[in-house]
Formats: C-alpha cells, structure tokens, sequence
C-alpha cells in the first residue's frame, strides 16, 4: 500500500487547483465551439472551489466552504441564463462558432 | 491514505480537464467535464467539506452537465470542431503564454508562501456535539450556521437571483411568435 | 483753424467715395471737375490752416487733432491722429496744390477715355493716402498712407492695363516698393521697442532721440530701415527701378505721382525722423548721403541717352531725388525740403508740358520724332522752357537756390560729394537742354512719324498736326511756370531774413540741422558763381552738339541700356532668385506643413493600428484579459512581493 509517505499539504491543492484554472483558461482561448468554451469556464470555477475549500481546511474557517457554496448557486444560474443566449443564437444560425459571433467589431 | 486518494483524484481532474479541452466532439467534452466534477467532489471530501461535496455532485454534474447535454442534443450542435485550424494565428501562442504565466505564478507563489504561519481565523469545521465525540452531520452544521446567520442577506439575494435568471432564460430561449420574427430579423 | 486739419485728408476720401458710387453717372468731365474741387477744397483748408499755425509763435506750432483711438493696449495708445507742424503743413500745401492742379489738368488729358471716373477715383484716393501719410501723427498712420500710396501708385501706372506693358510696370512698381517697405516695418519695430513706454509717435521717438535715450545702434538701426524704405518709395539704387516703367501709366500720374508726391515720402520720412538721424551713428549719415550722390550721377548718365519724352524725366526725377538725400545725408534738411518743394513745381511743370507735348502729338512720345514744336504749340514751350532753366539751375528760377544749397552743404560735409554733386548738375543741364532742342527747336521731324501712324481713330482724326492743348491743360502749366520762376523767394541764402524756410522749419529740424562751417560760408558765394558756370556750360555743350551740330552726340547704348541693371536683376530673379523663392516656398510646403500635416498623418496612423484591438471576436477580447491577468499575477507575486 502507497502509505503516508508524505500527507497532503494545503500547498498541494492549490498547486492542483492552480493547473486546472490554467487548463480553463487556455481551453476558452482556444475553443471555438461555444458550449465547449462554457465547460472550460466550469473548469475555471471548479478550480476556486477547489481553493477555496483547502483555504477553509487550512485556516478551520467555514466561511471558505460557505463562499463555495455561493459559487456553486450562482455559476448554475449563469450556466442556465448563458445556455439560454446559446439557444436563442445557434437556433438563428444553427453551426455558429465564436468567431462568427463579430457584429461588435470597432 | 490521504496521498493516494488525491493522487487518484488529481488524476481525474486533471484527464478530465485536458479531456475538455482536447475533444472534438461536444459529447466527449462534457463527459470529460463529469470525471473532472467528481474528482473535485472527491477531493472535497478528503478536504472535509462533506456537504460540498454531495452537491457538487448533485447540482454540478447532475444538473449543470446535464443541461449541456441537452442543449447539445437539442440543438444538434454536435459536429465535430477541426481543432487543427485556428483562424487567429496569435491566438494559440498567447494562450500558452497565459496558460504557463498563471500556473507559474499561482504555483510559485503557494510554493514560496508554504510555510506561513496563517492567522486562526476560524474556529473549527465542525460542530462538535453536546457529549463530545464527532458528529455525522458536524459539517453541515456548522456550514448551515454559517449560511443563516452571516450570510443571510446574501442568501435571500441569491435566491432572487436564481428566480431572476430562470425567468430571464425562458423569456430568452423561447420560439419566437408570427409577429415577433420579424421584429427579431431586422 | 488747426482743429480742422482732418478735413485735409477727408476731402479728398469724401471724393473717392462719392466717385465710387457716381462715378460712372457723373462722367466725362464732371467726375473730373468734381474730384479736383475735393482737392481743390483741400488745399484751401490747408491754406486756412497755414495761416493760423502761421500767427502763432514758433514753439505754439505743433498740433495734434485726435480723430479716434485706433489700437488701445494696456497703457499704449495709438490713436488715428495728425500732426499739423510746419514740415507736415508745408508738404500739405504743395501736396494739395499742386494735386489740384494736376486734377485740372487730367480733365483735359484724359478726356474720352473709357475709364475716365475711374482715373480720378484713383487720384483722389490717392491724394488722400498722401495726405494720411504726411499728416500722420505716429508711424502706423504714415505706414497706412505709405501702402496707400504705393497700392494707387500701381493702380494709376498700370490703368491702361490692355496694355501688358504696363500692367508688368504697376506690378513691378509694387513689388519694388514692397521690399522697401520692408525696411520700414523693421524701422517701426525697432522704434516700437526701443522706446520706453513703448509708442510710434513721432513726437515719443524724435523726443527719446534727442533725449539720447537710444542706443546708438539702436538709432542707427531705425534710421537705416527707415531709409531702406525710402530708397524704395523714393527710387533711389538699388530700387529705383521702378520709376521708369512707371511711365507707362497717363502722364498726370507722372507728374503727380512720381514727380511731385509720392516719390517724396521717403524724404519727408527721413526728415520727419531727423532727430533718430542724427543720434545714430556718423556713418548713417554717410551712407545715406553717398547713396543719394552715386543715384543722382548713375540717373543723370542715363537721361542723356534716352529719346522717350518721359523717360528723360524720369531718370532725372531719380537724379533730383538722389540730390534730396545727398542734402538729408549732409544734414541739410532744409535744403532737402527746399529742393523737394522746388523740384514739385519744374518737375511736375515738365511731365505736364510733356504730356501736353504728346497729347498734342497724337500720343507719339518718341522725341526722334518731334521737334519745331514751339511754333505750333507756343504756351507749352515757353512753359517747358521756364521749367528747363528752373532744373537746369540757371538763377533767379527756383531750382538754382535749391540746388545750389544742396551743393553747399554736400560741400560742406566733403568736397568730394560736392563734385558728384556738380558734374551731376552738369548733366542734366546738358540733358534738359538737349530734351528741349529736340522737342521745340530743330527740324519738324514729326511728318514721317505720321506716315507711320495712320489712321488713330481718336478725337483727333481730323487734324494731322500737333496742334495746342486746350485751355484747361494750359491752366496748370502757367500757374506751375510762375512758381518755378518765383519759388526760390523762400529760402535766399543771402541773410537770416531772407531764410524764410529755414526760420519756419526750426521747430522740426532746428538741432539737427547741419551748420555750416565758417570757412564754407566765406565761399559760399564763390560755389554759387561756380555752380552757375557750370549751368550754363551744360547748357552751351548740348546746344553745340544738339543745335549747331557741331559734334557728335555722345549717347552710347550701354547708358540707353541703364547700365544693363534692369536686365541683371531680371535674369537673377528669373534665374536664381526664383530657385532660391521656390526653395523656401517648398520648405514652407513641405517641412512646415509637413510637420503640421505629420503629427495628423501619425495619430491617424496610430489610430488605424489600435482599432485592431477591437476584433469583435470573443476570443481576442478572451486572449487581451488573459495577458492582463498575467500581468497583475506577475506585479502581485514578483513585483510586490511574494518573491
């Protein structure tokens, strides 16, 4: 059995939690696909939870995991309201892609 | 223990986050999404956020991936991208700039601050129960305490915010009546 | 009486304007008749105000009559105002008479031309800016009249402006005298700033000259821009190149413009600024006065060789001025102002008896092609006749006295100067003689010439010969012969009574008025026998050569030519000059404007590039936060200081 070689440190999760919001971030650059680049945001807010949480562990205060708890609700809300415009565009042009989303352009 | 399961759960957060970002296909994406959801419900646990972790489950991969999944099968979005082409030939170069940066940085900075004395801030995850021992639902106790006590406000704006943005998506999302098509084309 | 000496100037503007406006309606020749009883009112206000400046005593005589208050600054005040003192008054006066007597004059002259309301819109805006000029109270009014002179002076020379050759002539008369003005801006300036408080009065500078508040340089500064700027009205070297192109224009422009009036604003100028004159520095005066003596010799040379009828009288308006600088350069102000007056009388006599000449001839002015005229046209020879022993400096007629104490005083100052001045004296004896017998005496050349002309189609087509002027050309011509005759009654050299100009210019030329030294006054009598002799030995020379043909006229080309100088400063500014123009207005073009046009073309530039940034692409915007949240990551973590 891999035994307690070493434990865990608080330093782990964050370095953890550091790798997955970078995976999320390069994945909304370079995605085009706009429900794709909804799950990268995911990621991204799956990251700070995960944060969040080893800073509630480390410093034995509840508010970290009460803040996740905030996170989780709204970032299910914005899934729901985001999704919503995805729909209401894809459905005008059914194989859009960010890129062609450009009308703001200066 | 602890290191075998967060090596384990590491893993899966971190295959299912490349698997996100690497598929072609949409489907795939949120099944990759799912494995990364359940490591983190996994690290969760072994962090002590029992509470977290179930809803993690339940609203993030439950509800959330599920809704992706619909909105992919609804609206047959689920052709393949060509990730080989990238119309931006700046744009994969800056994205490896900002992806190595924050981890660097992220990284370094927990690295070199390891061994901080943090300042006690709070006072324990748990509720302890009356007769001593540990408590089942010691967690969510103390995080329902927490919730209702200091954060009501924020509570009770959130809730609004969630009936807001359910009313707001079924105004957004839904077919547009005979005399509103033309409105919406012009 | 003096309070009404802005009347002078407003005659003549009244008549301008009403021409304007009648003009075409009041015609041939009331719009004539009309513009000279503007002036003719002029001249009698002029009169009235003589008079009453005459009955006071000498130091009363110095009026300022404030119109209104033109550039108020701060504590500066330069006001529209004129300045009625002896000097102003006494150019007033021959100003007005004698443009009076020219109008009259033009009414004949210019009787069926076309334009005729128009040429005497333009005498009398003239006469005005004349006016403006010499009763100016500070520079700025006498720059005003100064422009509006020479804007006249182009529009009257280049009236018959069909004819190309005389449109070039107005042009180059302008541009001439543009560069002269010039100098009389810098002059301006430097007067502005040198004084303190800072004022273009005159009475402010000749008070701050005399009160030895300039610096020497300063001085010699103001008073050699103020002379460049003469050199160009009054057609002195090297700008006098003006003046015998401007023949082109009538022969009353002539006569008033470039014999009487305008080409005497530079000396009334250096006059006027006599005080900053004479605190300059000594080779000022020296400059001024060589200038004057080489011009007057260099002209004289060349009116020997001339055979246009105004042409001759030209170059010797050129010479006779270069002997009013010679005098303000000898410090003889008085003497400049007495030939000036003199000068107006014979030499405006000879452009009008000239111009009668050719009226008479048909508009032939080619004196080859004259002579014997003084049986048929009788009261213009003997007119011209007056006025050609008036120049000649043949005494008791006007010009000897003049001239004669121009040469004292160049004497005075070096003898040298005093032997330009003498064989220059002996030229144009020579040549005014020789203009006289070619034109009145000799054969009737005139025959042949009109074999040539044919058929003219003007109001004379019935007569074939030259025949006498009507009554109101030979008006002017009496009243100006009489004047010649008489004008040297005001300033007899014999004792202090008999100085009469002298005691009346006191006031405004009293210290800078050169005395002479005692052993030039033991002579003075010797030089004026002197300077008779050599007068009638012109005179002797030209009739054995022109009359007696006993020797042969000496007229080389290269004198006909002017010295090949009109034809050098063509090419250069033809050939150089224009490249080195074109150079700087390309400079101007190119590098000012480039600048200019640059800092535009670079924002805009700059523009085009930053509006990149706003692809309107999700995913560029993405990519942007992206790099701005490593770069906070980076401040926070190794610039604050995790590290």
């Amino acid at each position: 059995m891999i035994g307690a070689i070493a434990t865990p440190t608080t330093t782990w999760y964050l370095i953890l939690s550091a790798v997955l919001f970078s995976i999320g971030v390069v994945g909304v650059l370079v995605r085009r696909n706009p429900l794709v680049l909804f799950m990268c945001v995911e990621l991204m807010l799956n990251a700070v939870n995960l944060s969040f949480v080893a800073f509630a562990k480390k410093l034995g205060d509840i508010g970290g995991q009460t803040t996740v708890f905030f996170v989780m609700v709204v970032a299910a809300a914005e899934v729901v309201v985001g999704l919503g415009i995805v729909v209401a565009i894809l459905r005008r042009k059914p194989n859009a892609t960010t890129d062609d989303l450009a009308e703001l352009k200066g | 223990m602890e290191l075998f399961v967060f090596i384990v759960a590491g893993a899966m957060v971190l295959a299912g986050a490349v698997g996100v970002v690497l598929s072609k296909h949409p489907v795939h994406a949120a099944l990759s999404l799912i494995l990364t959801l359940f490591g983190v419900a996994v690290l969760f646990v072994s962090l002590q956020a029992n509470f977290l972790a179930a809803v993690q489950v339940i609203v993030y991969a439950g509800a959330i991936v599920v809704l992706f999944l619909f909105v992919i099968m609804l609206l047959g979005v689920d052709n393949a991208e060509n990730l080989r082409i990238e119309p931006f030939k700046i744009q994969r170069p800056i994205a490896a700039l900002v992806g190595v940066g924050i981890s660097s940085l992220v990284i370094t900075a927990a690295v070199v601050s390891r061994n901080a004395v943090p300042p006690k801030t709070g006072d324990g995850l748990e509720v302890l129960a009356q007769n001593g021992g540990a408590d089942h639902d010691g967690n969510i106790r103390k995080l329902a305490r927490d919730l209702f006590s200091g954060h009501v406000l924020a509570f009770e704006l959130t809730s609004a915010l969630l009936v807001i943005a359910v009313v707001g998506t079924v105004v957004l999302a839904r077919k547009p009546r005979k005399g509103e098509l033309d409105e919406v084309a012009a | 009486m003096v309070d009404v000496v802005w009347l002078i100037p407003a005659l003549p503007l009244l008549g301008f304007l009403t021409i304007l406006i009648l003009g075409r309606r009041l015609g041939d020749p009331k719009a004539g008749y009309f513009a000279t009883g503007m002036v003719g009112a002029s001249f009698v206000v002029t009169v009235g105000v003589f008079a009453d400046l005459m009955s006071k005593t000498a130091a009363e005589r110095q009026h300022i009559v404030k119109v209104f208050s033109w550039v108020p600054v701060g504590s500066m005040h330069l006001d529209l105002a004129f300045l009625a003192d002896p000097l102003s008054i006494t150019m007033c006066l021959f100003v007005t008479g004698i443009g009076a007597l020219i109008h009259l004059y033009a009414i004949g002259y210019m009787h069926g031309d076309p334009r005729f309301s128009k040429f005497f819109l333009y005498l009398n805006l003239f006469a005005f800016s004349m006016l403006m000029l010499v009763l100016g109270e500070n520079l700025l009014v006498t720059f005003l009249g100064w422009e509006g002179v020479g804007t006249c002076s182009y529009f009257l020379i280049s009236f018959w402006h069909e004819k190309a050759s005389a449109a070039t002539a107005g042009k180059k008369a302008f541009v001439t005298n543009r560069v002269g003005d010039w100098g009389f801006m810098m002059a301006m300036f430097f007067a502005f700033w040198a004084t303190n408080p800072h004022t273009l009065s005159y009475i402010g500078i000749n008070e701050a000259a005399a009160g030895g508040k300039f610096a020497t340089t300063t001085a010699t500064a103001i008073a050699l821009f103020a002379f460049i700027g003469a050199c160009g009205k009054s057609a002195q070297l090297p700008l006098y190149l003006w003046l015998p192109d401007a023949m082109e224009g009538p022969t009353p422009v002539s006569a008033l413009i470039h014999a009487a009036t305008m080409v005497t604003a530079g000396v009334f100028l250096m006059v006027r600024l006599n005080p900053v004159l004479h605190a300059s520095a000594g080779y000022a005066t020296w400059i001024i006065a060589i200038v004057g003596a080489c011009t007057a010799l260099y002209a004289a040379t060349i009116a020997v060789a001339q055979n246009d009828i105004k042409k001759v009288l030209a170059y010797s308006t050129v010479s006779q001025l270069g002997y009013m600088f010679l005098a303000v350069g000898s410090g003889a102000y008085v003497a400049a102002i007495f030939h000036m007056i003199t000068h107006a009388f014979f030499k405006a006599l000879l452009f009008l008896g000239s111009g009668s000449v050719i009226h008479g001839m048909h508009h032939e002015q080619d004196m080859r092609k004259m002579g014997a005229l003084r049986k048929v046209m009788p009261i213009t020879a003997f007119t011209f006749i007056v006025g050609w022993l008036a120049i000649a400096g043949v005494p008791p007629f006007a010009g000897f006295w003049s001239k004669d104490e121009i040469l004292l005083f160049a004497y005075d100052k070096s003898p040298i100067l005093y032997v330009v001045g003498l064989v220059t004296a002996l030229l144009t004896a020579y040549y005014m003689t020789r203009q006289v017998i070619m034109v009145f005496y000799g054969k009737a050349r005139w025959h042949d010439a009109h074999e040539e002309h044919g058929a003219h189609g003007d109001l004379h087509a019935n007569d074939g010969d030259p025949h006498e002027s009507p009554k109101v050309m030979l008006l002017p011509l009496v009243v100006l012969a009489g004047l010649s005759a008489v004008g040297g009654l005001i300033q007899l050299p014999f004792n202090d009574n008999s100085k009469r100009l002298e005691k009346w210019l006191e006031p405004v030329v009293g210290e800078s008025q050169r005395v002479l030294k005692t052993s030039t006054d033991d002579i003075k009598y010797v030089l004026m026998a002197v300077a008779v002799v050599i007068a009638l030995a012109g005179i002797f020379l030209s009739v054995m050569v022109y009359a007696k043909h006993k020797a042969k006229p000496v007229e080389p080309k290269i004198l006909a030519d002017a010295w090949g100088y009109d034809r050098a400063v063509s090419a250069f500014m033809g050939g150089p000059g224009r490249k080195a123009f074109e150079g700087v207005a390309w400079a101007d073009a190119n590098i000012i404007d480039g600048a200019v046009n640059g800092a535009g073309k670079a924002v805009q530039a700059t523009a085009t590039g930053a509006r990149k940034a706003q692809s309107g692409n999700v995913r560029n915007y993405a990519a942007a936060v992206g790099i701005g949240v490593v770069l906070l990551l980076v401040w926070f973590v190794v610039v604050r200081g995790i590290l």
